[in-house]
């Protein structure tokens, strides 16, 4: 790679980096609008026009609030726990592919933070780690709250883990990598019906998403902050900012959640009739095979980024309906339920490879138009 | 047990059927609700830019009223005074002057009017004790809120009536140069 290209890269990682950040800051705004709008009301609408600067005066508030420790507390965990959270929160968007690539000469740009053959891993581990965030910060409260609020969080994020992995599985028999970017390059065969993981793997998608509901501890499975029995849950101790931080690493974690979805089941960056598309701008058009596909990359950005949003959207919309589950009731979900569906889609995508019915690895891609470096 | 009034509905536990116990179409059912009302009209009234029509009756903010000639009615009687319940309602009671008649219609007027809106409770008793039907609780105003109590101290300066010095002349108000300036500071 040369250092032209790792410059490039330094600055999409920069980009990646700073909108993963605008995007977390917005969800607090389209969550309180979202709210408004789903029970009638119309939510905040006084800091700029729409209210759009209501993110901004949110952070004044939170930086120039009161930072309090709690007596008896572990003061260096305390500080530690949001900051591992955050930490977290931000490192699993590395590897998720948010564009193909932009090719000028040549200089090749991949609109990914870093490629690496095991990204759903890295994202895996980076995920479950975010629990230890939650779960310092809840020890260290020095508060009975607190430390139920975590240890809710611990179970419930090991038990939904399980099911999300296997329901993980099924797609990674079928694409045969760990790799994001392989996964999504594999949904982009022109002209076929089994475009997007979706159609090939509905009960996996149900899994996974419900799943992904329960590791980013939104409703209706956040019991770790369920406010009715636990005053705060784990964030009860805490203030100011480090409050901030919390509520921030839960909204980036909804925006990686969505993107994984999107990038597993939802096609990526891959959009509806984009080799037609390039191939219009080519021979109509007169652009260069290189300016055509940086045309559809840059599309295909946006794509996603539509998909991520529908997604948010989403997580919000079920976030204003459904009531929190009681805590048997997750239980019993996660591990009676959701597990053995997931085996049971496992061994479903088995018997239908194994028939013929679902392609298995193919290795078209290599020498598809979309996939050349 | 025998129902008393025969309205009792017989309730039956039955078993979860599979679409119930699978959770998801009654989540699907409640989410189309919500959607629902994101697109419906919404309640709320964005205040100061919106304010909801008071009713007719809407009891308000006081009015010292004029009479046709644009003289004060009040006669400093105090019988508003008398019947607020609340002792909201203090004044002075002064001797109309030579020359001043344009401005006061009684002999004795008020030379200074008080209500205090902190302990006004707007129930209209002054509206209906007065005798000269000078004092009214406009149905359209409120009183505003401040940040200081005596700032809520209403005088004369807010509460009667006021009479633009320039069309005096349509309304028939003969005011001398002085009587229009003290006319300008009261209303100012």
């Amino acid at each position: 790679m040369s250092l032209e290209t790792l410059g490039w890269q330094g600055l999409v990682i920069l980009v990646l980096f700073g909108l993963s950040l605008l995007i977390a800051t917005y969800c607090t705004y389209a969550e309180r609008v979202i709210a408004a709008f789903l029970q009638d009301r119309v939510g905040p609408d006084r800091a700029g026009p729409y209210g759009l600067a209501q993110p901004l005066a949110d952070a004044v508030k939170m930086f120039t609030k009161e930072e309090f420790f709690p007596g008896g507390a572990n003061k260096a965990l305390f500080i530690f726990g949001p900051c591992l959270a955050m930490v977290t929160a931000l490192m699993s968007s590395a590897v998720i592919p948010f564009g193909n690539f932009l090719k000028f000469g040549d200089t090749v740009v991949h609109l990914q933070g870093i490629e690496i053959n095991v990204g759903m891993l890295y994202v895996f581990g980076i995920v479950s780690l975010g629990v230890y965030g939650i779960m310092i910060g809840g020890w260290a409260s020095n508060n009975k709250f607190s430390l139920l609020g975590a240890i809710r969080a611990a179970s419930q994020n090991i038990s939904y883990e399980l099911a999300m992995g296997l329901a993980l599985i099924a797609v990674l028999m079928m694409s045969g990598t760990l790799s994001l970017r392989e996964i999504t390059l594999q949904q982009s065969v022109p002209g076929e019906w089994h475009f997007w993981n979706i159609v090939k793997q509905p009960l996996g998608f149900i899994i996974f998403c419900v799943c992904a509901f329960a590791e980013t501890n939104r409703t209706p499975f956040d019991l770790p902050e369920c406010e009715t029995e636990l005053v705060g849950g784990y964030h009860t101790e805490y203030s100011s900012m480090k409050l901030g931080l919390y509520l921030f690493a839960e909204y980036i974690n909804v925006f990686v959640a969505s993107a994984v979805m999107s990038v597993l089941y939802f096609g990526g960056f891959n959009f509806p009739f984009q080799y037609e598309l390039s191939q219009w701008l080519q021979s109509s058009r007169g652009l260069s095979a290189d300016m055509a596909q940086n045309v559809i990359s840059i599309l295909g950005f946006a794509g996603l980024f539509l998909k991520i949003f529908a997604f948010i959207f989403f997580f919000m919309w079920v976030r204003w309906t459904l009531p929190r589950f009681r805590y048997d009731q997750l239980m019993r979900l996660g591990w009676t339920i959701l597990i053995p569906l997931a085996i049971f889609n496992i061994l479903l995508t088995g018997g239908l490879i194994n028939f013929g019915v679902i392609a298995e690895v193919k290795q078209w891609w290599l020498t598809s138009p979309i996939a050349v470096r | 047990m025998q129902s008393l009034s025969n309205r009792a509905k017989k309730l039956e536990k039955k078993p979860f059927t599979l679409a119930e116990r699978a959770y998801l179409p009654a989540i699907f059912q409640g989410l189309s609700i919500t959607m629902r009302h994101f697109f419906m009209k919404k309640a709320t009234i964005r205040y100061p830019e919106e304010t909801r029509p008071f009713s007719p009756v809407f009891r308000g903010l006081h009015v010292l009223k004029r009479d046709e000639q644009g003289r004060e009615r009040c006669t400093a009687c105090g019988l508003c005074a008398v019947a607020c319940p609340a002792e909201a309602i203090t004044m002075v009671a002064g001797e109309r002057k030579k020359g001043e008649q344009n401005l006061y219609r009684e002999e004795k007027y008020a030379v200074s009017y008080e209500i205090n809106m902190l302990r006004c409770i707007f129930c209209g008793l002054c509206e209906e004790a007065c005798p000269k039907a000078a004092i009214y609780l406009q149905a359209d105003k409120m009183a505003p809120p401040r940040y200081e109590r005596d700032e809520f101290i209403y005088g004369k300066d807010r509460l009667v009536e006021p009479v633009s010095p320039d069309n005096r002349s349509k309304r028939g108000i003969q005011l001398t140069p002085e009587q229009a300036d003290k006319l300008r500071s009261q209303l100012a």
